[in-house]
């Protein structure tokens, strides 16, 4: 019977790794993904978690320790944040290059400098390009789902590249929402163990991770991208099948009040519950107004933002990362999934270092969006920002 | 047990048609260890010569499980193989990793102490041939005084070359109290091979540390590898010792310790040592050889 309790979202990311029948867990504790390895730590110490945790001396052993264990066929998990993700970076191309279907929590968090604990998406961004599928949750119960949905994305044959799963710093990974977890036996009709077609293996002895010359590396590359393009295709039917055994509905892209919206902010990450009531008060007014919640980053969906979003007056993006000399990342993503339509894009670069994003906030955004849709202007704004 | 080298399997475990150059020390090493350990190995390598001379795509030496992830993780990585094997209840197989001076002293030591205070149940060998040799030659932590390479080249202000002694890896490794430290050479088989099956026996963390002549890097004829590791010994440069449970021994002691000069003289990178300085060294290495007698458990 699936049990409710009320979790933070570290917590729901224990479970979710829990209830994943994780076999090796490496991880070293930052703020503020911390607890989530507090959590791993104490279940496994009780039993209730038949894996082995490596305390290992850092991020970058942490991944390292997960890479050798996810060759070896175990399923494995780690979670960090921030500094932590930025000291692991090498090891999470290598993971992604190898393809090992390795699943992570990132607590989003500040890089720094200035240091800082609060959540913005600068550390995952960074990430961007590594190769691992990229999904952002809205809530605790999306965070505990997504994990297991991850594996197996990720273990799928065709797929065969790590996830991670962000969730933001504080406001999901501190605060407490009723959580249900689903029954480990049912999750195991969703996630079979693991069983991979390559692994270091004494009696069929192969060479993992050899020099590779230019002959062929751009071979394995591309091979990398077609496992993105075949994660397409999983995410969705992955969505669908635990729709049917577990009742909650995912999709790549969480539309809001779309249908008949004229303005559409799209967003990311838990601000989008603060985004969502500020449509609800303005529809009030008769405005209309909508949210589009990217939830897969990676890959990016990049024909249905394009069929979604291509008729409406203005759309704005808000990104909470910025991309110093150039544009924030998600903006130019959506503005080039609309390449070639009149659509207005502008950007929001917003929440940075961890920076409320107030309801009065996202209420002037949607104003500024029909402002410069009447000029026929896009804009570039800093919400939120002292001068 | 292995009682002479006759008594090695035939079976290559690490295979001819590899890259080394002529007279490299670390195959000599590695087709010695791997016919000891057997087939029932897995190996990690971090980014070093061994990895590309080894195993460059689509070809590799390796007739066991092999893998590479990169250059400062080997502790990190061995550790993992070893969980993921625990979990599966994979028993009777050595997870090893085999990484260089580099790989071991420097950027790769953080991983392998990690590795060494949770006492993992793997084996650590650090094949040493005194300087990064995979990037063409330049200082490591492990280079020895008194040596050129490319990084420490000698001129008019660096008179001497590297100007800091040899980091004692095998030392920060007994530090750690693991089960099992040892030194070895290319020119002492029979040590070597009694000490990697001594290893093989034992459960937890065990480093084994090779000293592995490099023919450029060294800058000697390619015909002379076993004789300047033998010399390395015979002057004490190198000294072949294990820790085994807390208790420390030399396993070989030359009856007349030779002078560093027969071993230095031989060596292109150390061609720019004036007498002085090769009075020095020498002086290094007879403190050295003193200090470690004296920490030799004499109870049996
Ligand atoms: C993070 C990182 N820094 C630098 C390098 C470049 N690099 C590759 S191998 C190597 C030196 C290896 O030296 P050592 O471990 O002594 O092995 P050797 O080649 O001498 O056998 C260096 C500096 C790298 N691959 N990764
Ligand atoms: S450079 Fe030195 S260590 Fe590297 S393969 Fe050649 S001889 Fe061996
Ligand atoms: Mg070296």
């Amino acid at each position: 019977m699936p049990e409710v309790r009320v979790m933070s979202g570290n917590m729901s990311a224990a479970y979710g790794a829990k209830i994943s029948g994780v076999e090796v867990i490496a991880a070293y504790p930052i703020t503020p993904q911390t607890t989530i390895v507090e959590y791993l730590s104490q279940f496994v110490s009780n039993g209730e978690l038949k894996a082995k945790y490596i305390k290992v001396e850092s991020e970058h052993s942490a991944m390292s320790a997960c890479i050798g264990a996810s060759a070896t066929g175990a399923r494995t998990f780690t979670a960090t944040s921030s500094q932590g993700l930025a000291l692991m970076h090498e090891m999470v191309v290598v993971a992604a290059s190898m393809r090992l279907p390795i699943v992570m929590a990132v607590v989003n968090r500040t890089l720094a400098a200035p240091i800082n604990i609060w959540c913005d998406y600068s550390d995952v961004m960074f990430e961007r390009d590594s190769g691992w599928i990229q999904i952002f949750c809205e809530n605790n119960q999306e965070v505990l789902d997504t994990i297991v949905q991850a594996y197996r994305i990720s273990e799928s044959k065709e797929v065969m590249l790590p996830t991670m799963v962000n969730l933001d710093g504080f406001t999901l990974s501190h605060t407490y929402e009723p959580v249900e977890i689903p029954d480990e036996d049912e999750v195991r009709d969703f996630l079979p163990p693991y069983e991979p077609e390559y692994k270091l293996d004494v009696d069929n002895p192969m060479t993992l991770g050899p020099l590779v010359t230019p002959d062929y590396t751009m071979e394995f590359k591309y091979r990398m991208e077609e496992g993105m393009e075949a994660a397409r295709k999983e995410i969705p039917k992955a969505q669908e099948e635990f729709h049917k055994l577990f009742g909650r509905k995912y999709d790549v892209l969480d539309g809001y009040m779309l249908e008949d919206a004229e303005y559409v902010l799209v967003t990311m990450g838990a601000l989008s519950g603060t985004a969502k009531e500020t449509v609800d008060e303005l529809r009030k007014e008769g405005k209309k107004v909508g949210i589009l919640r990217i939830r897969v980053f990676r890959p990016f969906p990049r024909e249905e933002i394009r069929e979604l979003l291509r008729e409406r007056e203005a759309i704005g993006v808000i990104d909470r990362a910025h991309s110093y000399g150039s544009r924030p990342p998600v903006y130019l993503e959506v503005r080039d999934s609309l390449y070639g339509e009149e659509t207005l894009v502008n950007s929001y670069v917003s929440g940075i270092g961890g920076r409320d994003i107030r309801t009065d906030e996202i209420k002037w955004i949607f104003k500024d969006m029909e402002d410069s849709s009447k000029k026929k202007e896009e804009r570039m704004h800093w919400i939120g920002l002292r001068r | 047990m292995i009682k002479s080298l006759r008594d090695l399997p035939q079976e290559e475990l690490f295979v001819s048609g590899h890259t080394a150059c002529p007279g490299c020390g670390a195959p000599i090493a590695i087709r010695m260890i791997m016919k000891v350990l057997g087939k029932k190995t897995i190996v990690h390598t971090p980014a070093c010569c061994l990895l590309v001379f080894g195993s460059t795509h689509p070809y590799t030496s390796w007739k066991v499980p092999f893998i590479h992830t990169a250059f400062e993780n080997t502790g990190a990585v061995i550790s993992g193989i070893r969980a993921a094997l625990e979990i599966k209840g994979v028993e009777d197989v050595n997870v090893v990793g085999i990484a260089g001076d580099g790989g071991t002293a420097d950027i790769g030591l953080q991983a392998l102490s990690g590795a060494a205070e949770r006492n993992d149940d793997v084996i650590y060998i650090c094949y040493d041939n005194e300087a990064y040799m995979n990037t063409g030659i330049q200082r490591s932590g492990a280079t020895p005084y008194g040596a050129w390479t490319t990084t420490s080249p000698p001129g008019k202000e660096w008179k001497v070359g590297e100007d800091r002694p040899k980091k004692d890896v095998p030392m920060i490794m007994m530090a750690h109290n693991v089960p099992y430290v040892a030194t070895m050479s290319i020119a002492k088989p029979m040590d070597l091979i009694r000490k990697v099956e001594k290893a093989k026996k034992i459960k937890g963390f065990r480093y084994l540390h090779i000293h592995s002549p490099c023919q450029p890097g060294w800058r000697y004829d390619a015909s002379k590898t076993v004789e300047i590791a033998n010399l390395a010994v015979e002057t004490g440069m190198w000294i072949l010792y294990e820790f085994e449970n807390g208790k420390f021994r030399i396993t070989y002691k030359p009856k007349e310790r030779k002078p560093v000069e027969e071993y230095l003289r031989l060596q292109g990178r150390f061609r720019h040592l004036t007498k002085e300085e090769i009075e020095k060294i020498q002086k290094m290495v007879d403190e050295t050889w003193e200090r470690i007698e004296k920490m030799e458990d004499k109870s049996d």
